[in-house]
């Protein structure tokens, strides 16, 4: 019945479903009506009365949204609206400004400029508070739940008084609320114990029990299981039968395809277009997530490499021993494993980019390799040495090179750009008892001056923009002579310079024999660096290929949870 | 009229010397009224707690010896401090040092001094490392919170002296619950002839300055600060997080023993009840008040070294209690940490015209910062108020040490309203003026403090 | 060797006493996230206001009035720099306990010189010739209304639903529309109080005065208690008795012909060492509230 609806966007007669309630009567104080502020019949009547063919007030409508941070420009001039009952997808890749756009409507993050109506009336969103008064509920992946509370209790929270908890209505509340989206929740169950989508659910419940009109889903299923994504979709699709509006936020294709009426492709903070779901196929879609590739540095520009004609040296007859080699690694996680038997190996020379959405398990893959975190299956192995599960000066020493994803939590912020350089290699740096100071400084001057740092030896690191800070993670890397280096997210925040500066560096270190394990959520990256791209998706290698040549489309397919088949298939 | 704090990017140089002097005032202002109330000219006690002192060689010489045991607890709880490691115990620690040194001078009393010295010294640092090593091994191996084990252990040490003083340890001859005198060889030579002051000093100064060899000069210093600094990011380049804590937990011990000790043999020569007065949480108002460096710890042991003394002189000489002393030195320290918070911040002034509501309450604005306001709940009329500071806060572009985020893409612009690790360069006036025309209200006006 | 297990009782509850409020307290100001290490000041700025409020208006009520709003004061000014500036909370515990152990001191030297402090009106005991029921109403009141008021308070009631959220998650809080500063300077507020009385029976009830050094490390030992009982209410009674219990068994085996021996002080130091070892044992990797220590401020 959602199809019907949206089929035909914004000629759909829907009375606005007893309209938002009026903003000033809506005080976040106090939520007028029955406990869950929940009108069975306003919302059956959005749901089955309402002809399609009818007119409806949008619920949302944003117009010319701008919104930079610094230079970067996030939201450009972005149009959308939101229907009643309808599932309006937000399509993009990371970046492209789409988690922006949601915390400005749930006022979270102030436009730069554009207009926000709700119900056909301008209004100010400077807080959740008015957010909430208006009718929006916002689910994002960070909840905002209180672990050790009960469902009941999470539910109280915003409505209690000083004196005694009316725990019984509360429960009531509760399983009002479940109703609504179809579930059952346990109101005594301690929230902290339950699984991440159930968890998902009871900031669901809390949303409606604020009588929300609108539901933001910040990507809902990142971090869901299939299960929990279709238990998801069946009270979605209750709720938009009750009149609710629900704005999708999500980059992996089949589902949105899956659970979307409409559907917004975001990218460089732009609408490419909105489109109804059902006329887009989902190669149509990744097209204009992804877009077509601008390379600046690249595997095979050899001025670009340094100059040096090992870039693109044929390989060595005898097949390189893998230098980096995982093997079958495993690593609980949240609610479901997020590495679930990864195995992949870097020859010497080679940079093997890995390419997924964030969350599929790109980050726990880099925590293990670096020896941050202790897999519970698998081995890892570098330069022939077994390194699984060993602590950080371990991986350090049997040469692995590291760069995270976390600037911030691998320098020491008060201490100096000398200091932090020296950090992983300090006993190189003795004379006698003491630290060599000459010579950690000298150390210092000659890497700033390579790697071009705009900073001083003496400067606490924690002064540095982010280019530079990076920088310097690369220099300290790198000033050991890594013979294989776990790279992850190194331009992310990057400006243009600073970006081609550290895909030089990579290439150099491929160039120099290193194994070079890349992970990125910025495809062009990968394909302008990498020889060959393997794709992770929940917490698994779904694919490999080759990257030169390599179609985008699949890619895109691939890494939004579509086999190379299907992918190839449309 | 109300307050609120907003961060600031980079402190001006000058910005920490002043509120250090802009504490000194605030504790002057707090002590005269009680000085005036015993009867006192406040200047006047001023006048001795300070200056008094410091005119008189004999009076000297007397702040030194002040100084000495405040030295050693405040360099223990500095270098516990450093590397994150909460020692409170120093006080337990510098009990069981002194015991540790009476030890020797009461069972081997005709050893020579040569000998007799170096034993005690390091059987008192033995038993301060004894006495920090259960907490410390609670904490690195179970993690059980050496504030409160370290606490506890404080009474405990007290009765201890007090058991042995009233049990084998009791004086042979009075009778009181004070030990014999040591032997001979056990007096510390003086450092000073002709005053109190004993090589202790000595030994504290070379402490001192091997301290602040080992910290700025040495891989374990530098991972020591690491550690305390940013354990992740210690942990990220290879350093033992739970070694390096407990190594500091036994030093600290150990300097705190060494200070219990090096009292005994320099000043009382025996052990009694009262061999500590609290240095060991003084130790913790120097260690704070030096930055936890070793040469601030040398200058504010020697600060309230001169207070201590100058306090005694005031007593005598104006009927002012001691305890002001001590009162002076706990608000100082309280003052100055509070002054020096506020550096990262700067208090900003709001007055709105349209008689509106304060900022510091609407959601993501600075309220948690200011006095308790009312509830978060938001009006729609607190919304269209220019500075509920979220928005503000997001705009910090051009801090020096926030560009990374500011810069990043929308993926992470999270990161710059997630709490934690906000900043901004911008007075609160850019901000405003940064936020669009649709949403901005009637601008307040603001004065920044 | 004969053990009088109704003294034995009767010590028990009036010794508790003390440390059960202190502890309440302190469950209060750590389950909003603040470590008060003011404790043991805050107790001695209540046994001592105490004893001076007896002394000046001639009844013990009033002196324990004035100890409860010395405890709110002490309190507040713990609000201030942890919750208001945001300054750390060791530190600043240290440094309030420092402050008003001499501020108490210089008053009482002030007003007494170094003599003994006279006798004051003190709490007299409910059924005194009664084993076990003789105590003071203070004890009744602690035991049959404050920790079931504050048990209730904690589990059943706004306050404590907020005064939770607050301390295991301020986000959370702060996106339900409470005001996190506030709660926590409330929690402070009440928590000073508590202590403060805990301080008060000392001098008012058990001393009939006040001496130097009178809480001896006794705020540390409630501190300790919170930890043991995980920031719940009645495990924290159930330490305080515990610790209590040690402590006068350990009176009455000083007088006992088998342990005359033993020196009295490794006897007063046995509840110490009690607690660290149920610490030991108990507080292995415990999980402590969520914002621990977390001065929190909006972003």
């Amino acid at each position: 019945m959602n199809q019907s609806q949206s089929d035909r966007p914004g000629r759909g007669d829907m009375p606005a479903p007893g309209g938002l309630p009026p903003a000033s009567s809506v005080g976040s104080a106090g939520f007028p009506g029955s406990l869950i502020g929940y009108d069975a019949a306003r919302a059956s009547g959005a749901g089955r009365s309402g002809s399609p063919e009818a007119r409806a007030v949008p619920l949302v409508q944003l117009r010319g949204i701008r919104k930079s941070f610094g230079d970067l420009l996030v939201n450009d001039g972005v149009d959308l609206t939101l229907l009643p009952g309808e599932v309006h997808a937000l399509l993009g890749e990371n970046g492209a400004g789409k988690t922006t756009l949601m915390r400005i409507l749930y006022g979270l993050t102030r436009p730069d400029g554009g207009v926000i109506e709700i119900a056909g009336a301008a209004r100010t969103i400077a807080s959740p508070g008015d957010a909430i008064g208006a009718g929006i509920g916002m689910v994002t992946q960070h909840f905002s739940l209180v672990g050790r509370m009960t469902v009941t209790d999470n539910l109280l929270l915003s409505r209690a008084g000083a004196g005694r908890l009316d725990r019984r209505a509360g429960r009531r509340m509760v399983a009002a609320a479940a109703e609504r989206i179809g579930v059952h929740v346990d109101p005594d169950a301690v929230v902290e114990k339950l699984s991440v989508g159930e968890q998902q659910r009871v900031e669901i419940l809390k949303a409606l029990s604020r009588d929300c009109r609108v539901l933001i889903l910040d990507e809902p299923t990142a971090v869901l299981v299939p299960q929990d994504v279709a238990a998801l979709f069946a009270s979605i699709r209750l709720l938009t039968a009750q009149g609710i509006g629900v704005l999708f936020i999500s980059h992996k294709l089949g589902e949105v395809s899956e659970i979307s009426d409409r559907v917004s492709v975001l990218r460089r903070g732009r609408i490419i277009d909105t489109v109804p779901t059902a006329g887009a196929t989902p190669a149509r879609l990744a097209e204009m997530m992804v877009g077509r590739p601008t390379v600046g540095v690249r595997r095979d520009d050899r001025d670009a490499a340094g100059g040096t004609e090992l870039a693109d040296a044929a390989p060595p007859s005898a097949p390189p021993k893998d230098v980096l080699s995982v093997r079958g690694l495993r690593l609980a996680g949240r609610g479901k494993e997020a590495l679930a038997g990864v195995t992949l190996s870097v020859a010497p020379g080679e940079i093997v980019g890995v390419a997924g959405v964030s969350g599929n398990g790109q980050t726990e893959l880099v925590q293990v390799l670096c020896g941050l975190a202790k897999p519970t299956a698998g081995t890892v192995t570098v330069n022939g040495i077994d390194v699984t599960g060993a602590d950080p000066e371990k991986v350090i020493a049997a040469g692995l090179g590291r760069i995270t994803e976390d600037r911030h939590a691998c320098v020491v912020g008060k201490l100096t750009v000398a200091q932090n350089l020296v950090m992983e290699d300090l006993p190189r740096f003795r004379r006698g008892p003491f630290l060599d100071r000459t010579a950690i400084r000298a150390h210092a001057e000659r890497l700033i001056e390579e790697f071009s740092i705009k900073a001083k030896p003496d400067d606490p690191i924690s002064t540095l923009s982010g280019g530079n800070m990076q920088k310097v993670l690369l220099a300290r890397t790198l000033a050991r002579d890594p013979v294989a280096l776990v790279v992850s997210q190194p331009t992310r925040g990057l400006d243009i310079g600073a970006t081609e500066f550290v895909h030089r560096q990579l290439l150099a270190r491929r160039a120099a024999g290193a194994a070079v394990l890349l992970v990125s959520e910025d495809l062009e990256e990968l394909l302008a660096l990498a020889d060959r791209i393997v794709v992770i998706y929940e917490g698994a290698l779904v694919g490999e290929l080759p990257a030169a040549g390599a179609d985008i489309e699949r890619l895109g397919l691939m890494m939004a949870g579509q086999s190379a088949q299907s992918g190839a298939a449309a | 009229m109300s307050m609120r704090l907003v961060l600031r990017g980079r402190e001006p140089r000058w910005l920490a010397p002043v509120l250090v002097l802009v504490a000194v005032v605030i504790v002057y202002l707090l002590t005269a009224g009680p000085i005036r109330g015993a009867g006192a000219n406040p200047q006047a006690a001023y006048q001795r707690y300070i200056v008094t002192p410091l005119t008189q060689t004999t009076s000297l010489t007397e702040v030194v010896l002040a100084a000495i045991p405040i030295l050693f607890t405040g360099l223990a709880v500095a270098v516990a401090f450093r590397s994150g490691y909460w020692n409170i115990g120093a006080e337990g620690q510098f009990l069981a040092g002194a015991i540790g040194a009476t030890a020797p001078g009461l069972y081997l009393p005709n050893l020579p001094g040569p000998l007799a010295i170096p034993l005690a010294l390091v059987a008192g640092a033995l038993a301060g490392v004894l006495w920090s090593l259960v907490p410390a091994l609670l904490r690195t191996r179970y993690r059980i919170d050496e504030v409160v084990t370290t606490l506890l252990l404080n009474p405990v040490a007290l009765l201890l002296v007090q058991g042995l003083l009233n049990g084998p340890w009791r004086n042979s001859t009075s009778g009181f619950p004070v030990s014999n005198n040591l032997g001979a060889g056990y007096r510390m030579p003086l450092a000073i002839p002709g005053s109190r002051v004993h090589l202790g000093v000595v030994i504290a100064a070379v402490l001192a300055i091997a301290i602040w060899l080992v910290m700025s000069r040495t891989a374990t210093g530098l991972r020591a600060r690491a550690v305390g600094l940013s354990p992740d990011a210690a942990r990220f380049s290879g350093i033992s997080v739970r070694k390096t804590l407990l190594r500091s937990a036994l030093i600290s011990g150990a300097i705190a023993g060494l200070g219990g000790a090096d009292q005994v043999l320099g000043v009382g020569h025996k052990l009694s009840q009262e061999v500590s007065s609290s240095y060991g949480y003084t130790g913790i108002v120097v260690a704070t008040l030096g930055a936890l460096t070793a040469g601030g710890v040398v200058l504010v042991a020697l600060l309230l070294g001169d207070i201590t003394v100058g306090a005694q002189n005031a007593s005598l000489v104006l009927q002012l209690p001691p305890q002001m002393g001590e009162i002076v030195s706990s608000l100082l320290m309280l003052a100055v940490i509070s002054m020096l918070v506020l550096r990262r911040y700067k208090v900003s002034w709001r007055r709105d015209r349209s008689g509106a509501l304060a900022a510091a309450d609407a959601p993501g604005g600075g309220g948690a910062a200011g006095p308790p306001g009312p509830p978060g709940s938001v009006s729609a009329a607190q919304s269209h108020d220019p500075a509920s500071a979220l928005p503000s806060m997001t705009a910090s572009t051009a801090a020096p040490d926030s560009v990374s985020r500011a810069v990043s893409p929308p993926a992470s612009a999270a990161d710059i309203a997630s709490p934690g690790a906000p900043s901004s360069s911008k007075t609160p006036l850019e901000q405003q003026l940064s936020t669009p025309d649709a949403t901005v209200g009637t601008p307040g006006e603001e004065e920044t403090v | 060797m004969t053990i009088a297990y109704l003294a034995l009782l009767t010590a028990m509850l009036t010794t508790a006493t003390p440390l059960v409020l202190a502890a309440l307290g302190e469950v209060i100001t750590e389950r909003a996230g603040i470590l008060n290490l003011g404790i043991e000041g805050t107790m001695y700025v209540g046994a001592f206001t105490g004893f001076l409020g007896a002394e000046l208006f001639g009844s013990a009520w009033w002196g324990l009035l004035i100890a409860i709003v010395a405890g709110v004061l002490a309190g507040l000014l713990m609000a201030v720099l942890t919750v208001t500036l945001g300054v750390n909370q060791h530190v600043a515990g240290i440094g309030t306990t420092l402050l008003l152990i001499a501020a108490c001191d210089f008053t009482s030297r002030l007003k007494y010189g170094g003599g003994t402090l006279p006798q004051i009106p003190k709490f007299g005991q409910l059924f005194a010739d009664v084993p076990v029921a003789s105590q003071f109403l203070l004890t009744y009141v602690t035991f049959l209304v404050i920790v079931p008021a504050a048990w209730y308070a904690l589990r059943a009631t706004g306050m404590g639903l907020k005064l939770g959220a607050v301390g295991e998650n301020p986000e959370a809080a702060d996106a339900a529309g409470i005001s996190v500063a506030r709660v926590r300077y409330a929690a402070l507020a009440i928590g000073g109080a508590l202590m403060a009385m805990g301080g008060a029976f000392l001098s008012l009830a058990m001393l009939g005065s006040f001496t130097l050094n009178i809480t001896n490390g006794r705020g540390w030992v409630a501190i300790a208690l919170v930890i043991f009982a995980r920031w719940r209410v009645w495990p924290a009674v159930a330490g305080g008795l515990l610790f209590a219990a040690v402590d006068a068994l350990q009176l009455q085996l000083v007088v006992t012909p088998e342990f005359a021996a033993v020196p009295r002080e490794v006897m007063i130091a046995l509840p110490y060492l009690v607690v660290i070892i149920a610490l030991a044992v108990s507080g292995r990797n415990l999980r402590y509230p969520g914002a621990y220590l977390q001065p929190y401020r909006r972003t």
